[in-house]
């Protein structure tokens, strides 16, 4: 079965208001409860905001890290899915019912190596 | 004796069914496009000499079957893969299209090129890949074609097509015709995929003259099988009768200099009788049917113009109602900028510039070209010069520049002429 990885893109800044975020905790919830009935759910995480990150890089044998993200967008991957779903139809339909929830674009990609 | 231009024929006319078919067996587009290069490769080698099969689609779609299973006995890797495809799909269908030609049924293959379309046309594919999908796929027209037909490098848009064919491959994107729910929104991004191939055809914006010509000739066939594919959509028949009234046009608006000429001065014993007959019969059966929409009342507003003998005939009335109808439905400020012009032939020059200040198109060309006349008309000459250039810096159609250029010509030697003038553009979608 196809695998796809659903991302929640996050702007940087603050986090919502209280009541605001404890819809989408709920609707996430509704949302996570039915992707396990529906046998599409493999994972779920949320993450940590993208100023918890740390970049490691080896050069020449020379490691290197560094405090940060790796990119410096003003959006990042806040949290994510992976998914089994028959084709890219099914797996919009999970990634338009995450967006739903989440109040936030979700990016669908399919996973490699596994097509059948 | 059959000639090689037949069997060229043949492809152009063939080549999306059997590529359809194709991929339903193979289960790629790829490999769906390989076999049929193959089985028309043998078919110039064959059919010259031993004459026309009873039924050249169906030769050609069992050959092509059979080159697909030869070529991927060469390659052991994929042998698994195929004898499954093969077993699915005579599973599904309860019958082996291995049988000849005759077992393939013509149902069936429609069937496959509707699926074909809506992946084409799939809206996880940018519209620029959906369109050239669906001009390689079910046009049948080799990348050059397309890719001089849009004015992009050949490796461009040969890279285009690459990334497309791999994203649905990657991607899964399934060949599906979309179950009622969905349905609407697809069919809205096959129809706009259709109308822009035509656009590109009919707005003769630059290239040479002759491959504009074949992309208005391929989206009526487009919009023909659409229609064929999905006799019960009044919006799929609504743009065939659309294109159909507006290509009826094409001869006499292009003056013998090239020049644009604007529908209320054209030639109309130019226009291509058979086609505006054909578009109005599709626009009645659509005023029957009761279930208006934006490329059907488009096609009601170009056939009254069709009804018209001469310019003056034009029962403006009746096109105002229309575009409020549209309007209604597309609240669009390049709708209202159509309706204005509309409102100006029914209630006069001042009520149509009235209508016109009140939009918000100032980056658009059509709007201060639209505004220009209006002025002109009013006999407000200076101020409609102004305006005219303004439309110039905002059009890089060299057709549409001459005119514009003319009328300022006009206005800043003799003063406003007399004459009316609309606009034989259609709205943007």
């Amino acid at each position: 079965m196809p695998r796809y990885l659903l991302s929640i893109y996050q702007p940087d800044g603050p986090v919502p208001e209280p009541e605001v975020l404890n819809k989408i905790m709920a609707d996430l919830d509704v949302l996570n409860q039915e992707m396990r009935d529906a046998g599409a759910w493999v994972f779920t995480g949320g993450l940590h905001p993208a100023s918890t990150s740390t970049v490691v890089r080896v050069n020449d044998g020379v490691v290197l890290t560094t405090d940060g993200p790796f990119t410096e967008a003003k959006e990042h991957v806040g949290g994510l899915w992976v998914i089994e779903a028959s084709d890219l139809d099914a797996a919009l339909g999970w990634g338009r019912k995450a967006a739903q929830a989440t109040t936030l674009p979700i990016e669908v990609r399919p996973f490699a190596g596994y097509r059948d | 004796m059959v000639h090689i231009s037949e069997i060229g024929e043949i492809f152009r006319e063939e080549y999306g069914r059997s590529v359809a078919v194709l991929v339903r067996v193979l289960g790629s587009i790829e490999a769906a496009e390989d076999a049929v290069q193959d089985a028309f490769t043998e078919a110039v080698v064959r059919w010259p000499d031993a004459g026309l099969p009873p039924s050249p689609a169906g030769w050609i779609i069992t050959t092509a079957r059979n080159r697909a299973i030869d070529r991927i006995r060469r390659d052991a890797s994929g042998r698994e893969k195929l004898a499954q495809a093969v077993l699915l799909h005579g599973d599904q269908h309860g019958g082996d299209h291995a049988n000849g030609p005759e077992g393939i049924e013509a149902d069936a293959v429609e069937d496959e090129r509707l699926r074909l379309i809506f992946t084409c046309c799939h809206p996880a594919l940018n519209r620029a890949a959906q369109v050239a999908l669906t001009l390689k796929l079910l046009g049948g027209l080799g990348t050059a074609e397309i890719a001089h037909a849009f004015l992009v490098p050949e490796p461009t848009m040969a890279q285009r097509l690459v990334r497309a064919k791999g994203k649905i491959r990657d991607a899964n994107i399934p060949y599906r015709v979309p179950s009622g729910a969905e349905l609407p929104e697809r069919l809205k991004s096959v129809l706009a995929v259709v109308y822009l191939i035509f656009n590109e055809g009919y707005a003769a914006s630059s290239g040479s003259g002759l491959v504009r010509e074949d992309l208005c000739h391929e989206a009526l066939r487009l919009g023909r099988l659409t229609t064929e594919l999905m006799p019960d959509e009044p919006e799929a028949q609504g743009l065939l009768a659309l294109m159909l009234l507006l290509d009826a046009r094409r001869a006499a608006r292009t003056a013998s200099d090239g020049g644009l000429v604007l529908l209320a001065d054209q030639d109309r014993s130019l226009w291509d009788r058979n086609e505006i007959a054909e578009g109005q019969v599709l626009v009645r059966q659509c005023l029957k049917r009761n279930q208006p929409g934006p490329y059907q009342l488009q096609a009601a507003i170009n056939a009254v113009h069709g009804d018209a003998a001469k310019a003056a005939d034009t029962d403006w009335h009746q096109i105002l109602a229309l575009y409020g109808q549209l309007l209604a439905m597309e609240p669009t400020p390049v709708v209202a900028l159509n309706r204005a012009v509309a409102l100006a032939e029914v209630e006069g020059p001042a009520a149509g510039l009235a209508a016109v200040d009140a939009l918000e198109l100032g980056n658009y060309y059509l709007f201060h070209a639209v505004r220009a006349d209006l002025l002109r008309r009013l006999g407000r000459a200076e101020e409609a010069a102004t305006a005219y250039r303004a439309a110039r810096e905002r059009t890089n159609n060299n057709a549409e520049r001459d005119f514009l250029e003319g009328r300022i010509r006009a206005l800043t030697t003799t003063g406003p002429g007399p004459e009316a003038q609309t606009s034989d553009d259609q709205p943007g979608r």
